[in-house]
């Protein structure tokens, strides 16, 4: 019990100073980032080294045993040797600590980016570029002038957004003329759109506020039940 | 929809927990009702519960089309005692023998199941299943499929349009590279904000104050880094020339590695390698908001003239922005995540809107290289363009008038980008 109400006093005491900064940067602020810092680091450390040095590397290549009915040792899982091309590079990049060789690290970071490149191409020119043409491609007034004035207004502003759209990112030619206008049009979607997402995540970021004071009122001060 | 890093799992985790409390109480409650419900209707009825329900028919096993030979699908049709109102079967057992083996229990499903996906299998392997409908007191076995070796296909032809305008716009870029090495110019339009940069490392230099530079906290594998860090090698070039000092807070270890190169190189490149320091960059955590508290007490305490905020960023970029903005500091800002740039819009002086960030990032760089890249993209949305107006009409039309050769143009032109979209 005591450890709970403890847990909890420090929990209030780290928020507070956080928002402290609100007001101005001061000593308290500075303790709770240096605690907020110091334990995220070393969190993360420990989190990244059982999860991935151990977690996939050493499980993956040396799988734990278990003795069967019989008595023998036998193999969770076959060996995955091919992570050690992952520990190598790893390797390479702790390298940096001896400056002669410490070139050989641009291996490891050639690879990563290279290989993520490579690995995401498919998958963002599919999603991205692809299926966002074709789900343009649609009758602005419905089948036969069918569709309603909201449907129409719609798709007229779906089509009419992207096309200008990409007007705007078209690198290769300078805003100038007709072109140049479509090019804004195109900027005005956008800040329409940022717009409407300014506001709706502003109102999700209340949602977390809200979410510290009912903490605040609630399990530290008892005030609301 | 933002981004915020694991650590709201515990709370994800105690929803699920209440959602799933919620489940079991609910069930709980309804399972008497049932049963009393059961008794009441058939109190001397014994026959229904020693009743044998009917197997599942026509189990079906076939290989999945494009795929590493590791998956076959398995179909069948429901016993026709699993309907609803009438369900006897209260679910079904899938049986696998491997390589004529002995068939062992592999999966267990729900009532109403009618396929399943077997993963993790060998190519050189034959495998025959069945499927076993029970019930309360019996479990019948359908008849055996024929054995069947999952196939590896080595060419994923739906996705041939996709490959084939892959390969257009990759031809493109390649086309510029070589143009852009062999020395033709290539025209790429200016774009606002680039200009800024050079006053405000002036404007640092002249205030005698920091620069503070930011990339976002993603890792390598995010090409928004990368656009960042080629902008930090033209920013860091301006810096050793002017004498000014730049601060790199990074949360990433890989980044803090590649931005110490980047800037060592542009000092080097400057003629001032004596200048450089790896003091200029330094890691401070991983966890985002750890690195946001961090960055903030570095803003308010050091009180930086410039501020770049170039990269990924997620739930934390108006944090940055608008403490960069309280500290009187010029901000140029650049990011691809569209939910982040209305407040780099809000907070900073100059925003890289999305791909103006790896526009900017070649045109600074003048790298044949990312001058192709951009060129070959601008091809690639030339084409989009062209469809996205084609398609438009021709559907438009088609539709509205019942023209065939429109209809023809919008069919064939949905026909391709669905399947270049893998739809």
């Amino acid at each position: 019990m005591f450890w709970e109400h403890f847990a909890v006093w420090v929990a209030a005491f780290l928020t507070l100073g956080i928002y402290s900064f609100l007001y101005k940067d001061n000593p308290w602020y500075k303790l709770c980032e240096s605690i907020f810092v110091g334990i995220s680091a070393g969190y993360w450390f420990v989190t990244l080294f059982w999860d991935n040095i151990y977690g996939k590397f050493w499980v993956g290549v040396f799988p734990p045993t278990h003795v069967n009915e019989l008595g023998e040792s036998v193999r969770t899982a076959q060996p995955d040797y091919w992570l050690l091309v992952g520990a190598v590079l790893g390797l390479l990049m702790l390298l940096r600590l001896v400056p002669k060789i410490g070139w050989l690290s641009r291996w490891s970071l050639a690879f990563i980016v290279g290989a993520t490149a490579g690995f995401y191409l498919i998958n963002y020119f599919s999603s991205n570029v692809m299926r966002q043409v074709q789900d343009t491609i649609m009758p602005l007034f419905g089948s036969g002038f069918d569709a309603s004035a909201y449907v129409i207004i719609g798709n007229i502003v779906v089509a009419v957004g992207t096309f200008t759209g990409l007007i705007y990112f078209f690198f290769s030619k300078e805003h100038r003329g007709a072109f140049g206008f479509s090019a804004k049009v195109g900027i005005f979607f956008l800040m329409v759109t940022f717009g409407a997402s300014f506001g709706y995540t502003v109102m999700s970021r209340m949602s977390l506020l809200i979410g510290r004071i009912d903490f605040l009122l609630s399990d530290w001060l008892g005030l609301i039940r | 929809m933002q981004y915020i890093r694991p650590t709201d799992g515990g709370r994800r985790s105690r929803l699920a927990f209440g959602f799933l409390s919620i489940l079991i109480v609910f069930a709980a409650l309804s399972a008497p009702v049932v049963a009393q419900d059961v008794v009441a209707d058939t109190p001397a009825d014994t026959t229904a519960v020693s009743h044998v329900p009917a197997p599942a028919t026509s189990v079906v096993v076939d290989d999945y089309k494009y795929d590493f030979g590791d998956r076959l699908n398995l179909s069948w049709v429901p016993s026709i005692d699993d309907q609803i109102g009438e369900r006897m079967v209260l679910g079904y057992i899938v049986y696998r023998s491997i390589n004529g083996g002995e068939f062992k229990p592999l999966e267990s499903l729900l009532p109403g199941a009618s396929s399943f996906e077997d993963k993790d299998l060998h190519a050189d392997s034959s495998y025959v299943y069945y499927v076993a409908a029970f019930s309360e007191t019996d479990t019948v076995p359908s008849i055996h499929t024929q054995a069947h070796q999952p196939e590896r296909e080595f060419i994923h032809f739906d996705l041939l349009w996709l490959f084939v305008i892959a390969a257009l716009i990759s031809f493109s870029v390649i086309y510029f590279i070589w143009m852009a090495r062999a020395g033709k110019d290539l025209f790429v339009r200016k774009i606002a904000g680039l200009d800024a940069v050079d006053d405000a490392i002036g404007r640092a230099t002249e205030m005698g104050r920091p620069i503070l530079f930011i990339p976002g906290i993603q890792d390598m594998d995010d090409v928004q880094t990368i656009a960042g860090l080629t902008i930090l090698g033209r920013v860091a070039k301006q810096i050793a020339d002017y004498d000014t000092r730049i601060r790199m807070p990074v949360s990433r270890s890989l980044v803090m590695t590649a931005a110490r190169e980047t800037i060592k190189a542009a000092y080097q490149i400057a003629g001032r390698p004596d200048a450089y320091s790896d003091d200029m960059v330094n890691y401070v955590t991983d966890e985002q908001f750890g690195y946001v508290a961090a960055v903030d007490g570095i803003m308010v305490r050091e009180r930086p003239a410039t501020i770049f905020l170039l990269g990924a960023f997620f739930a934390e970029s108006l944090i940055l922005a608008e403490t960069g903005n309280s500290v009187g500091a010029i901000q140029i800002a650049g990011t691809a995540r569209p939910a982040q740039l209305p407040f780099f819009i809000a907070a900073c002086d100059f925003t890289l809107i999305g791909e103006e960030l790896f526009a900017a990032s070649a045109y600074l760089s003048g790298e044949p290289k990312q001058l192709g890249s951009l060129k070959g993209q601008d091809v690639g949305k030339g084409i989009a363009m062209a469809v996205i107006l084609i398609g438009v009409i021709s559907v438009t039309l088609g539709k509205a008038f019942d023209i065939e050769i429109f209809n023809w143009i919008a069919d064939a032109l949905s026909t391709v980008f669905s399947k270049a979209g893998g739809s």
